[in-house]
């Protein structure tokens, strides 16, 4: 399993000294990452090697369901993203890509919260580089924005690390293995602080308001590609730390919590909602529509039951898929027109049907339109919103509506109405960029209509979960 | 009857040779000819240094370990020779930055004759005729005795006379810069005056705390104050020692010599300074706390609880709005002193305890201060060393693999993950948090976080920010730099990916003994 990690990070280190060809090596890594992640989602057995005694630091990795699902996504998405990247990013930008997948799946297979916290950490060096050395003009600020934003979180969680050693040394000797510390009794007050320390981290990471506001600067000023690396992937670390960790270690602080993470949810699906429908910016739009899919799998974990939490893993692989193609397809169309302003585009259904039909698929499979993939999870989640309180279901599915007119005003304003004149013809996707949007939607189609195989992978990692917080209260 | 103390010349003798050494740098400095001082001085220095490291490995592996000698005078305890060794570490670096000539046209980075007026024509002639001066290297064994000493000093003249060895060559040091003299022969003024009030406060402490115990030797003085208990005079005495030392380490409100002494130093005094000063300082430090006043934690753990969020929070605030890289590395020091302080406050335990983690932090923050001055007096213009942050800008498309090297250093003191800097803070916070002090972690995330966006700016200016046609070219330094510094980002590195044979080593030694 170790494997897993080490193949796209000999991948990065390769790539970025490779003189000749570095992207096709690079590509080459992605596959190969992605054929050793299926392999050893059937085979490989758990790996726990003590790494830094003293410390009760194991290098400890392991695979349950939830983990499939997001090393699925990981290594799916990273070579889709890369032949996207083809044209207007150089080898830097797949080395550190490279790097971020490593980090990140390290992240998804950790089995030692250590562990965890280091590769939580690393995935941003990357991150940083990637939205500095490509994009938009104030690309410099944006990254700096952005590390601001993910250290200081990853400082708050440093507080919750330590204060699970101190626990774990005190019942005798120090252990990270997250299985160790889930038998640990900890005292409801040290519970409560370390709960919210963790969860101030994994809502920077998410992001939840009131500290979303990296992302839309970032989305903005990040090439496309880096971008679907940042929501999809690496974001995703922050609900799966929510499952993992938050409802995972600290159920009881968690429960204690529910009522104001619940309020911050909703804030989120609403609030990113209506910022989105009043961008003129596509990227800044897209990237506030996650604030708006992130508050609702936010509510999904906390609302705590079955539906919620099966919808909420299901829905962080659906937005993964689908939101990918969003960012996709606005990055080809941004390069056709030079910009992503959405008030200088009109009458583009015209010139290149194919994109406006992939954007409307896309855009509406964000949206939840029964029967592309993100409906299922969602109907979940708005169950289980239901279950919590009448009121919170309400509020919730206001998202539907909301999504519903981002996605298809953005859409009447871009494509329809008259075409514009224009000194230069605006061309329809070339057979890479369908390539890279086909994978995308098929999964979004099979998704939708099949998501058998996703809820069972789900089901053994929530049943537990769901266990101890009912027990509790 | 006068019985003459008995010492055990088996565990001292790093330390006397070290010191001996420097004696006979002496001696090489009024016989031999002028021009074969260099040669002989440096690998006089490189070799007593390298015999001394053995020697201090050898006694931390041998049975002596746990000892006393000199009537209790001097302690060998597993702590203290670790912290030799690091001493003797980073000085072998230190040693190896003072030789370099290659940088500044054939001449090293001390003043050619330091009697000489800053603008006189006799510093004209000094520099025109390429002289140099060969007395750093018997300077820099002395303070480098001093640390040794300090390290390991087990009652409070020791305390005193070493903290005086180690301190009156560095005053000197400060002033030896080749370049802007006069600021450098002003911060080593400074440092000097503040620092001989400092000795005397620590040494008015020094004879309370002899009042109120009737003995120097730490080991009495922590049980006469368990017997007891504490009394005005041990207060007091307790108070005005931690003056003395917080002085040293460059603790608010402290620490007001640190920026102007960092920048105005000749850069090889720096980097070897900031990290063995330190190192020697909080030795010392742990072993005067944890041994003497162990039984007074209740008093003193609050106050220097205070001083370290105040040093923290101070020294990351300030280094923001600091424009010169030197300058803000100075201050950067002062936060990391905030972060030891942190560690200081835990207690020590037999397992992962304040101790190991002061001393692991110590270590990753030697090594990283030491890499990044090197780097720093690399970066040049046509004037000496570019000390202007806004002429860094660009420095990554132009030197990609120097900038990169300075990007480890900082990102180790900003404690990212995989680097050596991440488990120090690790380590200082948790022996904190582990003895209940948590308002004080709390500041100390903060800080972090306030640390952070100072060192990644360095980055990004380096990185993503366009070159100006002024942009600071970095010269080719001779090996021994180029080694310094790919050694530093070595131990940085695999410090930060595999501390276990470390942090063993570190338990095993265990704490400090009276």
């Amino acid at each position: 399993m170790t494997l897993l990690v080490l193949v796209p990070f000999a991948g990065a280190l390769i790539t970025a000294v490779m003189p000749a060809r570095p992207k096709l090596w690079a590509f080459g890594f992605a596959i190969a990452t992605l054929v050793v992640g299926l392999v050893t989602m059937f085979t490989a057995p758990d790996t726990d090697l003590v790494w830094m005694e003293p410390l009760g630091v194991h290098w400890a990795l392991e695979m349950d369901g939830f983990g499939k699902l997001m090393v699925l996504l990981t290594v799916a998405l990273v070579p889709i993203t890369m032949v996207a990247a083809v044209k207007d990013h150089d080898k830097r930008w797949y080395a550190w890509a490279l790097a971020l997948e490593a980090f990140a799946l390290l992240t998804f297979l950790a089995a030692d919260l250590f562990v965890f916290y280091i590769a939580f950490e690393a995935t941003l060096i990357p991150a940083y580089f990637m939205i500095g050395q490509h994009g938009g003009p104030h690309r410099a600020r944006a990254a700096l924005k952005f590390l601001m934003f993910q250290l200081g979180g990853g400082l708050v969680l440093l507080g919750a690390l330590i204060g699970f050693f101190v626990v774990s040394s005190d019942a005798g000797s120090p252990s990270y293995l997250i299985s160790d510390l889930a038998q640990l009794d900890i005292g409801t007050t040290a519970q409560r602080w370390i709960f919210v320390a963790m969860f101030i981290a994994f809502a920077v990471k998410a992001p939840l308001f009131p500290v979303h506001t990296w992302l839309a600067d970032t989305t903005e000023q990040a090439t496309t590609p880096t971008s679907v690396l940042l929501v999809c992937v690496l974001d995703k670390i922050g609900t799966f730390g929510m499952i993992r960790l938050c409802l995972g270690l600290v159920p009881e602080a968690s429960a204690w919590a529910t009522p104001v993470v619940v309020v911050l949810a909703l804030i989120s699906i609403v609030y990113g909602a209506v910022l989105a429908i009043g961008q003129d910016d596509l990227l800044r739009l897209i990237g506030l529509t996650s604030l708006s899919h992130f508050g609702l799998i936010t509510l999904g974990i906390f609302a705590a039951t079955r539906e919620g939490l099966v919808g909420a893993i299901l829905y962080m692989v659906n937005h993964g898929v689908a939101t990918a193609a969003m960012f996709l397809i606005a990055g080809f169309l941004i390069s056709r027109k030079g910009t992503a302003s959405i008030s200088s585009m009109r009458g583009l259904e015209k010139a290149t049907p194919v994109l406006a039909g992939t954007f409307l698929v896309a855009g509406l499979a964000t949206a939840g339109l029964p029967g592309l993939s993100q409906f299922v999870s969602e109907i979940m989640v708005l169950i289980s919103a239901f279950d919590y309180h009448w009121l919170v279901g309400v509020i919730a599915v206001t998202a539907i509506v909301l999504a519903a007119i981002y996605v298809l005003w953005a859409y009447q304003r871009i494509f329809t109405g008259p075409a514009q004149l224009s000194r230069r013809p605006v061309s329809d996707l070339d057979r890479r960029e369908v390539g890279v949007l086909v994978p995308l939607l098929v999964a979004l189609l099979l998704f939708g209509f099949v998501p058998g195989p996703l809820i069972s992978a789900a089901q053994p990692v929530v049943a537990p979960l769901v266990d101890v917080i009912q027990a509790g209260e | 009857m006068f019985e003459s103390p008995g010492i055990s010349y088996a565990t001292l003798w790093p330390v006397l040779l070290v010191l001996a050494v420097a004696c006979a740098g002496v001696v090489v400095e009024a016989f031999a000819p002028r021009a074969a001082r260099f040669n002989t001085q440096v690998s006089l220095a490189l070799a007593g240094l390298v015999a001394a490291l053995a020697g201090t490995v050898a006694v931390g592996a041998g049975s002596a370990l746990g000892a006393s000698t000199g009537e209790g005078a001097l302690v060998i305890d597993g702590p203290g020779v670790f912290s030799q060794g690091l001493v003797l570490l980073v000085s072998l670096g230190g040693v190896a930055l003072f030789a370099e000539r290659r940088l500044d046209n054939g001449v090293s980075a001390f003043a050619g004759q330091a009697a000489a007026l800053p603008g006189t024509s006799a510093e004209r002639t000094a520099s025109q005729r390429g002289l140099e001066h060969t007395e750093v290297y018997p300077l820099m064994m002395f303070a480098v005795g001093g640390m040794m000493l300090f390290c390991i000093s087990g009652d409070l003249l020791m305390l005193f006379v070493a903290l005086e060895v180690l301190s009156l060559p560095l005053y000197l040091l400060t002033g030896l810069a080749r370049r802007r003299r006069l600021l450098s022969q002003e911060a080593a003024l400074k440092y000097f005056l503040l620092g001989a009030f400092s000795s005397g406060i620590f040494l008015y402490g020094l004879a309370l705390v002899y009042g109120f115990a009737g003995s120097m030797s730490l080991a009495d003085i922590g049980e006469v104050a368990a017997e007891e208990g504490s009394g005005p005079l041990l207060l007091l005495g307790i108070g005005l020692m931690a003056v003395g030392l917080l002085f040293k380490t460059g603790a608010v409100p402290f620490h007001s010599w640190t920026p102007d002494v960092y920048q105005g130093a000749p850069t090889p005094v720096t980097a070897w300074m900031s990290a063995a000063t330190k190192i020697a300082a909080f030795a010392a430090m742990l072993r005067l706390f944890y041994v003497a006043f162990g039984t007074e934690g209740d008093i003193w753990r609050p106050a220097i609880g205070v001083v370290a969020v105040l040093t923290m929070l101070l020294g990351a605030s300030f280094a923001i709005v600091q424009t010169d890289v030197k300058r803000m590395l100075g201050y950067s020091a002062v936060a990391h002193t905030g972060f030891l302080l942190t560690g200081l406050l835990g207690v020590q335990t037999d397992a992962f305890g304040s101790t190991q983690a002061v001393l692991f932090y110590l270590t990753a923050y030697g090594f990283a201060t030491l890499g990044a001055f090197a780097i720093v007096s690399l970066v040049r213009g046509p004037n000496g060393e570019v000390g202007s942050l806004d002429r860094w800008a660009g420095l990554g498309r132009t030197n990609p693999w120097v900038a990169a090297t300075f990007a480890v250093f900082l990102l180790s003191m900003a404690g990212l993950p995989l680097t050596a800097g991440f488990i120090g803070k690790w380590g200082v916070f948790a022996a904190a948090l582990g003895a209940g002090q948590w308002p004080v972690v709390v500041v100390a995330i903060g800080s972090s976080i306030i640390a952070i966006f100072f060192y990644v700016r360095v980055i990004m200016l380096m990185f993503f920010t366009d070159p100006r046609e002024d942009v600071a070219t970095v010269s080719t330094p001779s090996y021994a730099t180029t080694v310094v510094i790919a050694l530093s980002a070595l131990a940085t590195v695999v410090l930060g990916v595999i501390p276990g044979p470390v942090l063993s080593l570190l338990v095993d030694a265990g704490g400090f003994i009276g």
